[in-house]
């Protein structure tokens, strides 16, 4: 049984369906990668997992439990965690605040949790009474992924964690998502950086156009010459 | 569409037929005229709302204006103002406004002509205190005067209906200047510097007693067509001159009704109106595409401010009084938004339909809860509870009560309106078609 | 002296006791506005519907026979605001939820507003007339007068002046624990300052919209409650107050509650020193003065004060537009 189970799933706004039938599944050790092009329904999977666009057709399975169409207050309790891609900290609460809120459908104490994302994200801890507006983009990043993590989740999706963060970041945050991973979350993410991503990816997606185009492990769609034609920008360097 | 809003204006009509049967014909006429006007306030509110977007609660401060316009031109020549020190005093103030406003502007600019920004600033601040004191000791002085002696300015004695055009130059041009400086901000701050703006007016009016007589009130405002008291002169009965009177009265309003409605509806659908329609929709589009938004926007606000002060001052010199202090918000500025709201805003046959449909409910909503609540006090009487008390004063709060619902019930389950706007594919206060965020 | 005494008189304790009402009043608006996004102009009527509420109270407990030196409208304020809290949550039931579950947007929830404003206000009047009523038909209201060392007036006020300024301040003071210690409170900020975000951290947004009403009513039943202790009940209390309110909310960044307060008091301080008179403050200069200085030196006659609110409003509009607290900008 997978961790997470797309079956031709179809959803969108009302109106013209964005995605037409995806289907995902991975399971607590994996890490799964999305890519493809602009508008082929990458953010929009992970929004649909998360019950915030209706499903029209398909199902959506967590731990073996349906989820199609769930409520996000309900979901998170079950242990999916979502970062979005963009204003993904609140930006008036400090950084311990926006920490404690991801806890907040937990019951039980979240001191052990928050001490290891402090750990994790050492930053945050020096800054964790100052306002998460005033953080930079990489913190920012970090006080998000912390937030989400604060729920104790077994699935964390991420909506292009790297977006506009510089090289360096990019490879903190993804050195943070393998941990994470090692830590036994399972990890689905969109991303544009597609390459660098498939090559921490255990399972790797390609969507166009609504659809899985391709599906394998992350090395397998890398050395794929077609995939890397249409959505690597050209064949690997050498 | 057009069959459904024959259909409406079919019912609208039989409504006010059975209105004439219950109620006779003078008071009819009466609530037609009332109607009328209401309907071209209506019309200026659709303008501002329905065409343009714009969130105009401040109705009754234009309305009020409208109102005073009617006063000032239609009323008789005080000799007794004329004569005193009153003009010249009056006089010696407003230059010293338009002073005030002149160095005020200039400093303003001073930054052109090489001054640091600070210190034009503190000019600039300056300037608005030292104009505001140059003008109250000129104005105060020159209020008290005229209030001890002749207590008011009076009118100009003119025809009344050229009061009517200053109420709509009155309005636009105070609707221009708070435009200046208002139609820039978000339409929920723009609908809270519009109530404040109506209740500064109020409270001016009210208290100006040298320009109005504030509460004392004004009265006979003159009718531009002969009055009931004229044709009983020539030998009409009682009910006869009413009804003759009145739909004079009737008749010119609803000429200017027609032609206001015309107009409106050949600017609809010119390109002018499809501009300023693109604007409403997506300003920032627009915008983008060069259009010039704000000049649009402050035409759009002008234009339906100067109906509004149109409307009221037929009203007022249909009801022959001018009384500043019964101007209220809710009758004057909320009863507008539910006919508009009601009616469907951005079609004019729409506001033209909530106009008289919401006027004849405001109307009736009295005469009909009187009959409740004499009914219910019957049964109450009856059973040993006692009689309803204050039955008369009660049923004329009523009729607030009734319209609030009616918007509420309107914005629930027929938030277009009962004409919506025709080939509107989304209406402000429905969902936009959200697009996917991943472009 | 007597001037000094008569500047605190009429400005400090008048400052405050206006700033007391403007600041309970602001907050709820400026809550609902961080919250629920949109103006809700039915806030005055909902303070004029907590002092009938309270007023009713009281009439039921003066025919039960029980009667104190104090006003009783202190002791049934508690039960006056739960039902006003009652009465706002079924006002949001009926005629806010439905709108905000269908998408509307906030405009639109500003227009309704507008009908439950009409509404509220033709059912007081409906149920009480347009006449005016107090709360001291069998006690006298208590002033208190402190004498001052050197001066022949003493500082003047009265009881319900001193109980409302004392009630809004510990009122603050537990909203601030409220919003800074709670999980509640915290995810109630969560929600002003990102909704989606706060909907995917799996917060309840609408038990966080509920909570907002009640202190939003809550609140607002202890202005309206206050104001007419310190006037008296008439079906127009509060509607009158309704623009000094949003100025407040509005001058104190839209969602900051702290700017809320803060510009609530600055409002009321405002005003009562533009209306004052202050020649009475140049009176022991009186004969050195030259005599074109009038006799009444009011920076704006009394009757228009509305001007005041208003002018701080636009003001702040066109040089800091999102507040001194720089509040939310959508």
């Amino acid at each position: 049984m997978s961790l997470i189970d797309l079956s031709s799933v179809v959803a969108g706004y009302g109106g013209v369906p964005i995605l037409n039938g995806v289907d995902i599944a991975i399971d607590a050790s994996d890490i799964g990668v999305i890519v493809g092009p602009n508008g082929a329904g990458k953010s929009t999977t992970l929004k649909a997992i998360f019950g915030l666009l209706k499903v029209s057709a398909g199902a959506i399975r967590f731990a073996g439990a349906d989820i199609t169409n769930a409520r996000p207050d309900a979901l998170v309790p079950m242990g999916l965690g979502y970062v979005p891609q963009e204003k993904n900290v609140f930006p008036s609460l400090t950084v311990q605040e926006n920490l404690e809120m991801g806890a907040f459908v937990r019951t039980d104490g979240s001191g052990d949790t928050l001490a290891s994302v402090y750990e994790m994200f050492p930053p945050l801890r020096e800054k964790r009474r100052q306002k998460a507006g005033e953080l930079s983009g990489g913190q920012r990043q970090m006080v998000a992924m912390g937030r989400a993590l604060m729920g104790k989740p077994k699935l964390l999706m991420l909506d292009e964690p790297s977006a506009g963060l510089s090289p360096k970041y990019v490879l903190e945050i993804f050195e943070r998502i393998v941990a994470i991973n090692r830590g036994g979350v399972g990890v689905l993410m969109v991303e544009q950086n597609a390459r660098q991503a498939l090559a921490i990816a255990s399972r790797g997606f390609v969507l166009a156009g609504g659809k899985n185009l391709f599906t394998g492990t992350g090395r397998a769609l890398l050395d794929d010459p077609e995939v890397a034609r249409s959505f690597l920008g050209g064949a690997k360097p050498a | 569409m057009m069959q459904r809003a024959g259909i409406l204006y079919l019912g609208l009509f039989a409504l006010i037929v059975a209105t004439g049967f219950a109620m006779g014909a003078p008071f009819t006429v009466r609530l037609l005229v009332e109607a009328s006007a209401y309907a071209l306030i209506a019309l200026g509110l659709n303008i501002q709302w329905g065409y343009g977007g714009l969130f105009n609660f401040g109705m009754m401060g234009f309305l009020m204006i409208g109102g005073f316009a009617a006063v000032f031109m239609g009323m008789p020549v005080s000799p007794e103002f004329w004569d005193s020190d009153g003009p010249w005093m009056l006089g010696r103030a407003l230059l010293a406004a338009g002073v005030g406003a002149l160095v005020i502007v200039g400093a303003g600019r001073l930054h052109r002509i090489g001054f640091p920004r600070w210190l034009q600033r503190t000019l600039q601040v300056i300037a608005w205190i030292a104009a505001y004191i140059f003008f109250r000791t000129q104005i105060d002085p020159a209020i008290a005067y005229i209030e001890a002696g002749p207590e008011w300015i009076g009118g100009l004695g003119l025809p009344v209906w050229l009061g009517w055009v200053l109420g709509g130059l009155l309005a636009a041009g105070v609707a221009w200047l708070i435009g200046k400086v208002c139609l820039g901000l978000r339409s929920d701050y723009l609908a809270i510097a519009t109530i404040g703006i109506a209740e500064i007016i109020h409270a001016l009016l009210k208290n100006m007693d040298w320009l109005t007589r504030g509460t004392l009130t004004v009265s006979p405002v003159p009718w531009p067509v002969p009055r009931p008291q004229d044709f009983q002169a020539w030998g009409t009965s009682i009910d006869a001159s009413f009804i003759y009177a009145r739909s004079g009265y009737l008749l010119l309003v609803l000429v200017i009704l027609g032609a206001a409605f015309f107009l409106l509806q050949r600017a609809y659908h010119s390109p002018w109106g499809r501009m300023t329609r693109a604007i409403r929709d997506n300003h920032v589009a627009a915008d983008a595409m060069g259009k010039d938004v704000r000049a649009r926007q402050l035409q759009l606000f002008v234009l339906g401010s100067a109906l509004m002060g149109i409307g009221c001052a037929i009203l007022v010199s249909f009801a022959q009084i001018y009384d500043p202090s019964s101007y209220s918000s809710v009758n004057h500025t909320f009863i507008i938004w539910v006919m508009v709201i009601v009616g469907g805003a951005g079609n004019n046959l729409g506001a033209l339909l909530g106009a008289f449909l919401i006027y004849l409910v405001w109307l009736l909503s009295e005469p009909v809860s009187q009959w409740l609540f004499t009914t219910i006090s019957g049964w109450t009487e009856a059973i040993g509870w006692g009689a309803i008390p204050d039955i008369t004063s009660r049923s004329v709060q009523m009729r607030v009560f009734v319209l609030g619902l009616v918007i509420a019930l309107a914005l629930r389950f027929a938030p277009r309106g009962l004409i919506p706007e025709i080939g509107a594919g989304r209406r402000r206060g429905e969902p936009k078609q959200q697009s996917p965020d991943e472009a | 002296m007597n001037e000094f005494v008569f500047f605190l008189n009429n400005v400090v304790i008048s400052g405050l006791v206006a700033g007391s009402i403007y600041a309970l009043g602001a907050i709820g608006v400026t809550l609902l506005f961080g919250i629920l996004r949109f103006a809700h102009f039915a806030h005055g009527d909902m303070m004029t519907l907590g002092a009938f509420i309270t007023l009713v109270l009281t009439w039921i407990l003066a025919g039960m026979g029980v009667s104190s030196g104090l006003p009783l409208a202190y002791f049934v304020l508690p039960l006056a605001i739960a039902i006003t809290i009652v009465a706002a949550l079924g006002l949001d039931r009926l005629f806010y939820a439905p709108l905000r579950a269908r998408g509307a947007k906030p405009v639109t929830l500003l227009i309704a507003s507008i009908g439950v404003t009409m509404m509220l206000q033709g059912l007081i009047r409906l149920l009480f007339g347009t006449g005016t009523y107090s709360f001291f038909e069998e006690v006298p209201k208590v002033i208190y007068r402190l004498p001052v060392e050197g001066a022949t007036r003493a500082i003047t006020f009265t009881q319900p002046q001193a109980v409302g300024v004392v009630v809004t301040i510990l009122a603050v003071i537990a909203l601030h624990l409220f919003l800074k210690r709670s999980r509640n409170g915290k995810a109630m900020r969560a929600v002003a300052d990102n909704p989606d975000l706060a909907q995917v951290s799996g917060i309840n947004i609408r038990k966080i919209v509920r909570l907002t009403w009640i202190i939003g009513a809550g609140l607002a039943c202890l202005a309206g409650t206050f104001l007419a202790l310190d006037v008296t009940v008439k079906p127009d209390l509060a509607f009158n107050i309704l623009l000094p309110i949003f100025a407040a909310a509005i001058v104190g960044g839209v969602g900051q509650v702290y700017g809320a307060i803060v510009a609530g008091y600055l409002i009321g301080f405002a005003e009562v020193l533009a209306v004052f008179n202050w020649s009475v403050v140049l009176r022991p200069f009186r004969d050195s003065l030259p005599d074109w200085v009038p006799t009444t030196l009011a920076i704006v006659p009394t009757e228009y004060k509305v001007t005041v609110a208003f002018v701080i409003l636009v003001v702040t509009l066109l040089l800091r537009p999102t507040g001194i607290f720089r509040g939310a900008s959508s």
